[in-house]
């Protein structure tokens, strides 16, 4: 009776799936099992949609495989450059291999290299859920768990704010000016360094209303509870005159205190020095500045420096200046001055030079002229027709 | 012809198993009847207990005693009973409706104790046997709240803006691999612009139940679990806070509890 039903099963079989491919099926096997239909499908389906996959990921194990291969093969490396194993760093590494595998190739990324792991496979982020698939963190679910974290956090403190403020009021000790935190100085992270610390993505929506919400934790009186926690969000501003190079002071014969500085303008090249208690004389190339500046601008941008320190009748100013016309040559002169000017005045007055843009070397110059143009910017005559 | 050999093949498969698969010998079906063909596992001493443990409290009505953490004066003193205009109201919450009083609709209160009894008893077994429950609300009034009270019995929340696909496309949102929650519980079934939230449909198409707080102006269709009751006044809603937090750490207290008596 089976074999009679397994004929019968084979023959429906062959009359539906003549076009397929070989069947699979056995006389021992018919008893227990249904018979197998192939169906025909064509080779679309047998490709792996490589799009559809997305980017290749990584095994912890694999990546610690690599990691152990990598390390082994640093000490054969040693060993083969006749180096000590222990003391052989990554530059070592990377002069081996260039020795070993000399590569023509102009593109740097196409060169023969050997690096840790961790450098050479993708940064992938770790699994975020415990063996029997529980995630870790209580907001898992929301996607962004950092940032919503973060914005709880926040919230906590100012309750923890509103909290104390209401007993001060209660003992009716409350008093709306108390120490504020000093916010001068100091700027917001950027949205860039906001996502390095929360190691996620956020957008310029949720970045904005974090510092919103911030701005709304320092606006309430009794912040300084939390001033430790707000001051991590913020980055302190580098005070940019502390780069500024201040020339040496010199003192000469008689005791009086000098400086020397050079400035440049075009191509005009000044070199000026600045004598204390002077009388205000400027002597420029030996000739009295009234000579030498005719114009009354440039002998303003002269006095504009001293003027602005307050320090006007105070330096004798002597040098020297050669090139270019004579507003260049005033400008260069202008930049050696308040240049010598820094080794004799305080460092809040240098920031205030450096705003005022005294220290600052003007970068414009003739503009080339171009082909196709009668000069930098002017253009032949248009003709319509 | 066909009709004869459709019968022997019938008698020539042995086993009640396969039965099913037979009414389609065109082998669609040989999946289902692989996966229907199961050896018994030989019954050792663990599986019993844990069995006893899993199978034991779903025979009892009340296995946590819950009913003891609530009452109806409870609930009244809540506020639990008082619903918006009836202007508002929304006619699938008709039957749970006490009456309305100067235009104000008032939740009957008999009906919401035998709901919320029912809710915080599928809460506890959910918990018990050890599953991911998610408490969501969009009221920024008690975002926090809702947060702290998740963060408390070791569950989980959400009460920030319900991306499109976060249950639906979860291995996308997420990682592939990821394990969706068991039980999802509405401390407010509207989101921001009154309309019902995304979520209860986005479960009842994943095929996870929800328990949520119907409030007068609220759909209670998709909802596995409604409990009618107020979800605008902060007593009500740290009521319910409170709870859910005692009913699930009552329920892994229970279950840490058994498993340290069977010494598993």
């Amino acid at each position: 009776m089976a074999a009679s039903s397994s004929r019968c099963v084979r023959l429906i079989l062959w009359k539906y799936g003549s076009c397929g491919k070989n069947f699979c099926l056995s006389r021992s096997r018919t008893t227990s099992q249904l018979p197998v239909r192939q169906i025909c499908v064509s080779s679309s389906l047998w490709k792996k949609n490589l799009a559809a996959a997305g980017p290749q990921k990584f095994t912890q194990e694999f990546i610690d495989k690599q990691v152990e291969e990598f390390e082994i093969g640093k000490r054969h490396l040693a060993n083969m450059m006749g180096e000590d194993p222990e003391t052989f760093t990554q530059e070592d590494v990377d002069r081996s291999i260039a020795y070993l595998f000399p590569s023509g190739l102009f593109e740097k990324h196409a060169r023969p290299v050997m690096k840790h792991p961790e450098q050479i496979f993708p940064k992938q982020k770790a699994v975020q859920w415990d063996a029997e698939g529980r995630p870790f963190h209580f907001l898992f679910y929301t996607g962004k768990q950092s940032y919503y974290s973060l914005m709880h956090d926040v919230y906590d403190k100012m309750l923890v704010v509103e909290k104390h403020q209401d007993k001060m009021r209660n003992k009716g000790l409350f008093m709306a000016d108390t120490k504020q935190i000093s916010l001068s100085g100091s700027r917001w992270l950027l949205k860039e360094e906001m996502e390095e610390i929360l190691v996620e993505n956020i957008s310029d929506q949720d970045y904005l209303r974090f510092i919103q919400l911030a701005e709304r934790l320092l606006s309430m009186p009794y912040c300084s509870l939390e001033e430790e926690f707000i001051l991590k969000f913020r980055k302190p501003l580098e005070v940019q005159s502390r780069n500024q190079e201040i020339p040496v002071l010199q003192h000469d014969a008689r005791g009086v205190a000098f400086s020397v500085a050079d400035g440049r303008r075009k191509s005009a090249k000044a070199r000026i020095t600045l004598i204390d208690s002077g009388s205000g004389n400027i002597t420029i190339n030996g000739t009295n500045y009234l000579r030498y500046f005719p114009v009354l601008q440039d002998r303003e941008q002269l006095m504009f420096p001293l003027h602005f320190v307050g320090l006007l009748g105070r330096f004798d100013i002597e040098g020297s200046v050669e090139g270019s016309g004579r507003s260049s040559q005033a400008g260069a002169v202008r930049l050696a001055i308040s240049r010598a000017l820094l080794s004799f005045v305080s460092e809040g007055e240098v920031e205030k030079m450096r705003q005022a843009g005294l220290l600052t070397a003007d970068p414009r110059i003739k503009e080339r002229k171009k082909p196709g143009q009668e000069k930098a910017r002017k253009k032949f005559t248009w003709k319509k027709r | 012809m066909a009709a004869g050999v459709l019968t022997r093949v019938k008698q020539a498969l042995r086993g009640p198993r396969l039965a099913a698969a037979v009414f389609s010998c065109h082998g669609q079906t040989l999946s289902s009847a692989a996966a229907a063909v199961h050896s018994p596992a030989a019954p050792t001493i663990e599986t019993d207990a844990t069995d006893k443990i899993l199978n034991f409290p779903l025979t009892q009505p009340d296995y946590f005693r819950l009913s003891e953490l609530f009452s109806i004066k409870d609930l009244f003193d809540a506020r639990v009973h008082l619903g918006h205009k009836k202007g508002c109201r929304h006619a699938l919450m008709e039957p749970y409706l006490f009456g309305c009083r100067l235009d104000m609709d008032i939740i009957d209160l008999e009906q919401t104790v035998d709901h919320l009894q029912q809710a915080l008893n599928f809460t506890a077994h959910v918990a018990f046997r050890g599953g991911v429950v998610l408490f969501v609300s969009r009221r920024r009034q008690f975002a926090h709240l809702v947060e702290t009270t998740a963060r408390d019995c070791g569950e989980y929340a959400h009460t920030r803006y319900w991306k499109g696909g976060l249950l639906t496309n979860a291995p996308v949102q997420y990682s592939p691999g990821v394990r969706l929650p068991d039980l999802i519980v509405f401390l407010s079934t509207l989101n921001n612009v009154f309309q019902e939230h995304v979520g209860i449909r986005d479960a009842a198409k994943m095929n996870i139940p929800t328990v949520g707080i119907v409030d007068s102006n609220c759909n209670p269709s998709l909802i596995t679990y409604p409990v009618p009751g107020n979800d605008d006044t902060p007593a009500a809603m740290e009521m319910y806070c409170r709870l859910f937090k005692m009913t699930i750490k009552r329920a892994k207290d229970k279950r840490r509890q058994m498993e340290l008596l069977k010494g598993i």
